[in-house]
């Protein structure tokens, strides 16, 4: 599919808020779905609906509406794991976002009621992760480094943003490897079917936080040779609130439930308990039913437009915006130049003009959203010896007419700051 | 538009030529205040001299420029006067930065400070224009312990 047969325009009055405007009469150019993605009428009406008219508990209530809503909810996670080729629906988990995805994981490495030799984690036992991570792919491997005493060990990253990949930082002794399978700051997208070969060559599982990918590219469980991958809803059209873990159901059956409580069990006694099989078994309590519902909307949605489509049209996209930033003087963009091997996220500095700065102007003189700070990825940004950065991040609803107004909002702020 | 009102002149100014950075010696107490939702940071040294005469604010920090700028005019205003009279300038300073853009601004008591009434209006940046301020407080109070 080529992108002349995209229809921007026509995907733009699927989502209600490009119909408003920002106070003082400002257009709205929302530069921001790397942080979360806006929604569509389709995924509204079909969470409004649900609520309206479908609404109850899911698993166990013996009535009609039970039956509507459970229905709705196990068809979301079917369409889930259709959407990302999940060999099997009971390999789709909901958490409520990445991060939960990505603790549920950790905490069953270095588990006493985890007996399988893959999870055993201890001194001298190693997790490998990268320096282009966000804090929810860094924070949960140095707690458990922290509960278990194995050594947290990382891939650097280039002066260009690329992983610094070296095969030999996994060894014999590495348990578990989890890296970003695109960078949230830098666009990069990683070699995980090479990092994966490497782990599974020592006997280690490898993670990815896909976060990032599975919205924007066709991604295929599968073919990414991963153990497991963790994304989020609301950063592809879907609502906040509903995240999902895929991992091997082998691999999911001999780990520990992570959170207890209704739902996730077989039988309990006073004493102990027994446990549902996946994917149940990792869904205690009331779940976000009508997240997962819109979560599956969201997808059906991207499928009806095709990833193919969406990931044309944003390599178009990013295309323009690195050619036009490059007239924005001292603009240095953090992160790869050159279309091969990103995606459509551009982070850049602005000599002596703070990003906080640049976005505040940006958005009360052009009503251009773009999110500034570290991106929850600090340790990338002492990397490179910057406190913070300025990120526009483009999807499937964004115009090059939008990268132009970005790119006159920064000859603004260097006006301001001259 | 709202965002003229916050970056004033004199803001952008001290932001361009920040008076009395870098930190310095003698000094009576040195604290380290970091904003982690931002990340912005300021390492902030006072000298009190007799009567409770501050005799230097020294300072090095990164940040936007409403966090470094607020630095720089609280060095303008607090060198040459006293712990009391800049304790309430601070408390003074506080107030209209918590006061959500509805607090009327004491110019009397605030001098060129007055120039951060419009930052109040936004939430998120209130905690930039307070950051040395509140590094300043901390600083005075550990020098009077010693």
């Amino acid at each position: 599919m080529t992108s002349t047969s995209f229809d921007v325009e026509k995907i733009r009055k699927d989502f209600p808020v490009f119909s408003r405007e920002l106070p003082d009469g400002r257009p709205l150019v929302y530069l921001d779905s790397g942080n979360s993605s806006q929604k569509p009428n389709q995924v509204i009406e079909t969470m409004r609906e649900h609520l309206a008219l479908h609404y109850s508990n899911v698993g166990r209530a013996m009535h009609v509406l039970g039956a509507e809503s459970t229905d709705a909810y196990e068809g979301a996670r079917d369409k889930i794991a259709g959407f990302v080729g999940a060999p099997s629906r009971d390999e789709v988990i909901f958490t409520k976002n990445a991060s939960e995805a990505l603790n549920l994981l950790a905490y069953s490495f270095g588990n006493p009621a985890n007996t399988d030799p893959r999870f055993t984690l201890g001194p001298g036992d190693e997790i490998v992760i990268s320096e282009m991570e966000h804090h929810s792919n860094i924070v949960p491997w140095q707690l458990l480094a922290q509960r278990t005493g194995a050594t947290l060990k990382w891939f650097g990253v280039t002066d260009e943003g690329r992983l610094d990949y070296d095969p030999a930082l996994i060894t014999e002794r590495t348990k578990i490897v989890s890296i970003a399978h695109q960078s949230n700051v830098l666009g990069t997208v990683n070699p995980v079917a090479e990092v994966a070969a490497r782990a599974h060559e020592v006997g280690a599982l490898i993670a990815l936080d896909a976060s990032q990918s599975v919205p924007h590219h066709p991604v295929d469980m599968t073919e990414l040779g991963a153990d497991f991958v963790a994304f989020t809803g609301h950063k592809m059209v879907g609502p906040s609130g509903i995240g999902v873990l895929w991992g091997r159901a082998e691999l999911l059956e001999s780990m520990p439930p992570f959170l207890g409580g209704g739902e996730m069990i077989e039988a309990v006694w006073m004493d102990h308990s027994t446990y549902a099989p996946i994917p149940h078994k990792f869904e205690a309590g009331t779940p976000p039913i009508v997240e997962a519902i819109g979560l599956g909307a969201a997808v059906d949605y991207l499928t009806e437009v095709g990833l193919d489509a969406i990931e044309a049209h944003e390599r178009e996209l990013t295309a323009y915006a690195l050619e036009a930033l490059r007239e924005v003087p001292t603009l240095r963009v953090i992160g790869p130049e050159t279309l091969e091997g990103r995606g459509a996220t551009v982070s850049f500095t602005l000599e002596g003009i703070h990003p906080h700065d640049v976005g505040q102007i940006l958005d009360d003189q052009f009503g251009v959203a773009v999110r500034v700070g570290h991106h929850c990825a600090r340790p990338l940004h002492l990397r490179f010896g910057i406190p913070a950065t300025t990120r526009a991040s483009f999807y499937l609803y964004n115009t090059t007419g939008e990268i132009d107004a970005l790119v006159r909002g920064l000859h603004h702020v260097q006006k301001v700051f001259a | 538009m709202i965002g003229e009102s916050m970056y004033q002149e004199l803001i952008l100014e001290h932001y361009k030529h920040p008076q009395g950075r870098g930190l310095r010696e003698p000094y009576d107490a040195e604290v380290h205040h970091v904003n982690p939702t931002c990340g912005d940071e300021i390492t902030l040294r006072v000298k009190v001299g007799d009567a409770g005469k501050i005799l230097d604010v020294s300072y090095e920090g990164q940040g936007c420029s409403i966090s470094q700028a607020a630095a720089s005019v609280l060095h303008e205003l607090a060198t040459g006067s006293t712990v009391d009279e800049t304790l309430s300038v601070v408390d003074e300073f506080t107030r209209l930065m918590q006061g959500r853009g509805q607090v009327e601004a004491d110019e009397e008591v605030l001098g060129d400070a007055v120039a951060f009434a419009g930052v109040a209006k936004f939430p998120a940046r209130v905690k930039c224009a307070l950051l040395s301020w509140m590094a300043y407080k901390d600083a005075v109070v550990r020098s009077a312990g010693q």
